[in-house]
């Protein structure tokens, strides 16, 4: 059976890592400016508009 | 095998259609995950299986995505200071030793020829256990037990401490105690052993280990709710992120899954995130619940297919997978809908 392994300093799994680190900001932000902007006008589609609420 | 039949069928024989699969199963799960704040990440791993990846790559991959999901998710909750950072940073050790021995377990039996079979059994167990204790709360439910993603402003102290959770902490006092937000008083050695437990889970099963790691939060070491769902999140960035490396290091993590998973998933949790605002959760917990004992058969089905060498009964299994999640999650959208109509009429009725 393997042993326990420390984890030894790879440069390329730490850039495979990074990839993902760096979408998931990316997402984060990218699709919270999204919402933001588009957000309104799907609730607007989704609910059929304020004016019919008032 | 299955990637045979589907190729077969022209479904997924080329890139383009497995990447529509990943972004599709990606907004699905995190439609889930937004939702309920976990699940949906503890089917990717089996759907991997099924679809004939070897079982590092599934593992690996699998936690790759949830250490991804954890990133997203945490950089909320971190704004809305539901992170116990100490607690965090403790438990991290326990759980790195624990990811750290599930890692060497699955390629220990990869090299044996048993860890696709042992590590769909051990789903099976998992996704049946949490599936029919999900189902019982759900059916026994007096309302109050949900989480509440969004319950960040409530004064920690008014979290009332489980009896178990006091229980433990009267009764391991073993030196050294630290003080945790809400103002809980616990041994280190309680922390650690949670964190070693659930990470263990974590290195075998590739999964972000919370919805252990949660109830154990809250029933074993008396963190208040909010709190747990928080600092869960922070732990799972840095047992993801070492699980993910340690795999990446043996060639476990698929960028062409993990990239249109998260890509599909950051999205779902958006819209699931947003729906527990307009659907009670307690509602559609049952169908919750459901979705996991469905997977837990599907993965029985899709074992039993592997071992038998039908590729047709893996093919159920997989569809039995995902399946499920979609149906879970499109009820989700719908009652949210539903749910946002009905407001709206009431409004209109009102101001009539």
């Amino acid at each position: 059976m393997p042993g326990l392994e420390v984890p030894s300093w790879d440069p390329e799994t730490a850039m495979l890592i990074g990839v993902i680190l760096l979408e998931a900001v990316v997402l984060y932000v990218g699709y919270g400016g999204l919402e933001r902007l588009l957000g309104p006008r799907v609730m607007k589609l989704l609910v059929g508009g304020e004016e019919h609420g008032q | 095998m299955v990637n045979d039949v589907l190729g077969g069928l022209g479904l997924l024989g080329s890139s383009p259609e497995m990447l529509v699969l990943f972004i599709g199963f990606g907004v699905v799960v995190g439609v889930l995950f937004g939702f309920f704040g976990m699940g949906g990440s503890f089917l990717v791993t089996p759907a991997l299986l099924m679809l004939d990846y070897p079982a590092p790559v599934a593992v690996g991959s699998g936690m790759a995505f949830v250490f991804g999901t954890a990133v997203i998710a945490t950089l909320k909750h971190h704004d809305l200071g539901q992170v116990d950072y100490k607690l965090g940073v403790i438990m991290i050790t326990g759980t790195t030793i624990g990811i750290e021995a599930g890692r060497a377990s699955v390629y220990y039996l990869e090299s044996l020829g048993l860890a696709g079979g042992i590590i769909s059994v051990a789903y099976v167990v998992l996704l049946g256990g949490v599936g029919a204790m999900v189902t019982r709360d759900a059916m026994n439910d007096d309302g109050d037990s949900g989480v509440n993603h969004e319950a960040s402003d409530e004064d920690l102290s008014e979290y009332e401490i489980p009896e178990i959770a006091k229980t433990i902490q009267q009764t391991v006092r073993i030196p050294p105690m630290v003080t945790l937000r809400g103002d809980v008083r616990v041994s280190v050695w309680v922390i650690t052993t949670v964190a070693f437990t659930t990470g263990l889970l974590s290195g075998f099963l590739g999964v972000g280990g919370g919805f252990i790691r949660m109830p154990a939060m809250i029933y074993a070491i008396g963190v208040p709710v909010p709190v747990a769902v928080g600092t869960d999140l922070f732990e799972i960035v840095f047992s993801g992120g070492l699980g993910s490396y340690l795999y990446g290091q043996g060639g476990g993590v698929n960028l062409s899954i993990v990239v249109p998973l998260l890509f599909g998933s950051a999205l779902g949790a958006r819209i699931g995130s947003a729906a527990t605002a307009v659907v009670d959760a307690d509602g559609i917990k049952i169908y919750f619940g459901g979705m996991l004992l469905a997977g837990a058969i599907a993965v029985g089905i899709g074992g039993i297919g592997s071992y038998l060498g039908s590729p047709a009964l893996e093919l159920v299994g997989l569809v039995m997978v995902i399946g499920a999640a979609v149906v879970v999650a499109l009820a989700i959208l719908y009652t949210s809908v539903v749910s946002l109509r009905t407001t709206r009429d009431g409004s209109a009725t009102v101001a009539d």
